[in-house]
């Protein structure tokens, strides 16, 4: 069991959690992720790492309301309430060094997950641009926390309602359209990441993306996770989660995401139903 | 007296009933059944049966109780050398080791050894004395990594040895492939968590969701850096890396390794869904790549969860099938149906679903390497098998995560962990056994191989102290 230290609503439908987990906050470096249980019949959810306090023993994870799972941790679970099971660090580390300069995508709830790359890029002596995006101003967050490690922060939102109107990958091409950039990461939704790909490789600059892949256990048992790179299977879960993005077969990895969409919503559906009685 | 011919059969479910659940499909003897079975035995001296066993079980010794009814006696016997009776009288593959040299076997059927030891298990979780408590403590801790047939053994083994034992398990559960991998109808869950249990109980201390290779290292823990420092690793990590055939299409949507599907059904209990959270994906036609306990496992899986046909295809014929007879015989009963001599060459789809398999038949030639004939394709044969689902049955390789993790770990190939007999590794202070140094073998063998190391690992720990 894993107790709930904090909560917060970080946007609309997305709400951070910070967890009791003294092993995982030690051993977690940026770009891991955890799998968590929530109860005795819950379904194992990958999550990735948003922030690790070693000396507080805690994580953070970023959660947004999708399916069942994720909204029934949103509206049921509130600090000092217990988690059933949480294992971690998985994944593959990003690989942190000092490029030169670097830029940081994030999308949606991509958002927290840049985080704690751009702050260890920006340990690392980077000079750090963080591009991020959402649908509307709603649904932002973390542009202070980024602001604190990055050297520069880009805000888009799909309808102008903050920071420029348009797509994070416009923000990436006007960047690369005036300057050299040595190394970008893109993380957030599966369109977005193919079109932050689509920029990076008219200007010749190589992007990393994150994968949040359909997973089980997270450790290379289920191959659920498996994704094109390079015209060979790999598993997100042992081989990445972090790959060149020019490598990514995105329609596959956008088809393979879709397999449970009918499940996911009979679950969503029948639970909050029985919510209404 | 004559000797029955004949082993006293078992009853099982109805085929017609139990494609529809997932209880057990053999239902075990009851008393008067293993007494008269235990009257076959000729209670040979010396035993070839006892040769025929990878933990070496006294078999003629608690066949003889149970012919005498002392059950109680019966279990303890089986207990001095196997801590997972009720797993391994279920799934043990009894007809090429034990009963295969069964000198009955050689006139007659062989005794029914694993029926009986299934039945001494059984009896000894409704009626019997479990013994938990352990003494003697020795100086000496051991961590096992993985929970599994090899890492349970060894951690029961030394545990009643006298050590202080901890096993980390990196699923919410322990039981490793007896709870992922082998359905209810085959070994239930529950039988599984009581021997956890029982382990348990005598003072061995199970921590789940805790992976190895991630959270912390091998090195870790021989050195005590953020947890507990041990005087000696046991790695039985098994084989859990499912292997594909990297054919084009096999990402598709509806394309599951057998582990994620069986991972899906047996420990997430997909069969419960949406009461459970995990939702598996069964179309009405089911196709299972291989022609493995594996494979019959998913294939019968899948009729459960209600496919309306379920078919194994095979490059091989049945006589090369490496699946228990008494699986392939379960399977055909329940009306799997057997595509034989077939081997895919890809797979075919419609927006992002796999909508049929193109297949080419197959002809057997030479042995190959294995032994067994080598299957070649007969040019021209392509064919198409519609299907909705497939699962890919066809083997696993070593888990990588810990192999990866631990400089100085000599493997061999396909990552399998090297050990001399003993199951010492390359590593000072490291041993390791079951599938992750054999490659995918049975649960029986994993146990032997926990069973050695433990008592390998007690030597060096007795002679260090000396």
């Amino acid at each position: 069991m894993k107790k709930i230290i904090e909560k917060k609503k970080v946007g609309e439908g997305v709400r951070e959690y910070k967890l009791s987990a003294p092993l995982i906050a030690e051993a977690s470096k940026p770009g891991q992720f955890i799998v968590l249980r929530l109860h005795e019949k819950g379904e194992r959810i990958p999550l990735t790492i948003a922030d690790a306090d070693k000396d507080e023993g805690t994580i953070k994870v970023v959660v947004q309301s999708a399916g069942k799972s994720t909204v029934q941790l949103n509206r049921e679970f509130e600090a000092g309430d217990e988690i059933n099971d949480l294992a971690g660090p998985l994944g593959n580390p990003s690989e942190i060094e000092n490029y030169g300069n670097v830029v940081v995508i994030g999308g949606g709830v991509g958002i927290a997950l840049i985080y704690p790359i751009a702050k260890a890029l920006n340990e690392a002596g980077n000079q750090v641009t963080s591009i991020i995006g959402a649908q509307t101003a709603e649904k932002l967050f973390y542009q202070d926390r980024i602001g604190g490690v990055s050297d520069r922060v880009i805000v888009t939102t799909d309808d102008g309602t903050a920071g420029k109107e348009g797509f994070t990958s416009d923000a990436f091409r006007e960047v690369l359209e005036t300057e050299e950039v040595d190394r970008s990461w893109a993380i957030g939704p599966v369109m977005m990441m193919k079109a932050c790909q689509e920029v990076a490789a008219d200007y010749d600059t190589e992007l990393v993306v994150s994968l949040n892949t359909i997973m089980v256990d997270g450790t290379g048992m289920c191959g659920g996770c498996r994704v094109e790179v390079n015209g060979e299977a790999k598993f997100a879960c042992v081989d990445g989660p972090e790959f060149r993005a020019s490598d990514v077969d995105f329609e596959v990895l956008a088809q393979r995401t879709r397999t449970y969409e009918e499940e996911e919503e009979c679950a969503l559906s029948q639970y909050l139903e029985g919510d209404e009685e | 007296m004559s000797i029955r011919e004949e082993q006293v059969s078992m009853p099982q479910q109805d085929p017609e009933k139990r494609v529809e659940n997932f209880d057990e499909v053999p239902l075990g003897y009851d008393a008067e059944a293993a007494i008269a079975e235990a009257e076959r035995c000729l209670q040979c001296d010396p035993a070839p049966c006892i040769e025929g066993c990878p933990v070496g079980i006294n078999i003629p010794k608690f066949i003889d109780e149970i012919r005498n009814e002392k059950f109680q006696e019966a279990i303890d016997t089986i207990k001095e050398s196997n801590n997972l009776p009720a797993v391994c009288g279920r799934v043990c593959p009894q007809e090429e080791q034990c009963q295969e040299v069964c000198t009955l076997g050689q006139s007659f059927e062989p005794v029914s050894i694993g029926r009986l030891e299934r039945f001494a298990a059984d009896w000894e979780r409704k009626h019997g004395q479990v013994e938990n408590s352990v003494d003697n403590e020795e100086d000496g801790r051991i961590a096992v990594v993985g929970s599994g047939p090899s890492g349970l053994t060894a951690a029961s083994d030394l545990r009643h040895l006298g050590y202080d034992v901890t096993v980390y398990e990196q699923f919410h559960q322990a039981g490793g492939v007896l709870v992922y991998g082998i359905p209810e109808f085959r070994l239930p869950n529950e039988i599984v968590a009581r021997e956890v249990e029982n382990l348990r109980e005598t003072g061995v201390d199970i921590e789940t969701n805790k992976v190895v290779g991630r959270l912390f290292t091998v090195d870790d823990l021989l050195e005590g850096n953020r947890v507990d420092q041990f005087d000696a690793v046991f790695i039985g990590t098994g084989a859990g890396l499912p292997y594909f055939l990297n054919l084009p299409g096999e990402n598709l949507n509806g394309i599951y390794s057998a582990n994620e599907f069986l991972t899906r059904v047996n420990l997430m209990r997909a069969f419960k869904f949406p009461e459970y959270d995990t939702p598996v994906k069964v179309g009405d036609r089911v196709a299972t790549i291989g022609g493995g306990n594996v494979a019959m496992d998913s294939a019968r899986t899948a009729l459960r969860l209600g496919a309306e046909s379920s078919m194994i295809i095979y490059r091989r014929s049945e006589d090369e099938m490496p699946a228990r007879d008494e699986e392939i015989q379960h399977a055909r009963e329940e009306g799997i149906d057997f595509r034989l001599l077939r081997n895919p060459k890809r797979f075919l789809g419609d927006d992002g679903e796999v909508e049929s398999i193109e297949c080419v038949e197959m002809e057997l030639g030479e042995p190959d390497e294995s032994g067994r004939p080598r299957p070649t394709s007969v040019e021209g044969s392509e064919f198409d098998i519609p299907v909705d689902t497939v699962i890919m049955a066809i083997g696993n390789a070593p888990h990588p995560l810990v192999t990866r993790t631990t400089d100085g770990l000599e493997t061999g190939e396909g990552g399998t962990i090297k050990t001399d007999e003993g199951g010492k590794t390359s590593r000072e202070r490291v041993w390791a056994g079951g599938d992750i140094v054999t490659g995918a073998a049975t649960v029986i063998r994993a146990m032997g191989a926990g069973k050695t190391a433990a008592g390998d690992i007690h030597d060096w720990l007795c002679q260090k102290d000396s």
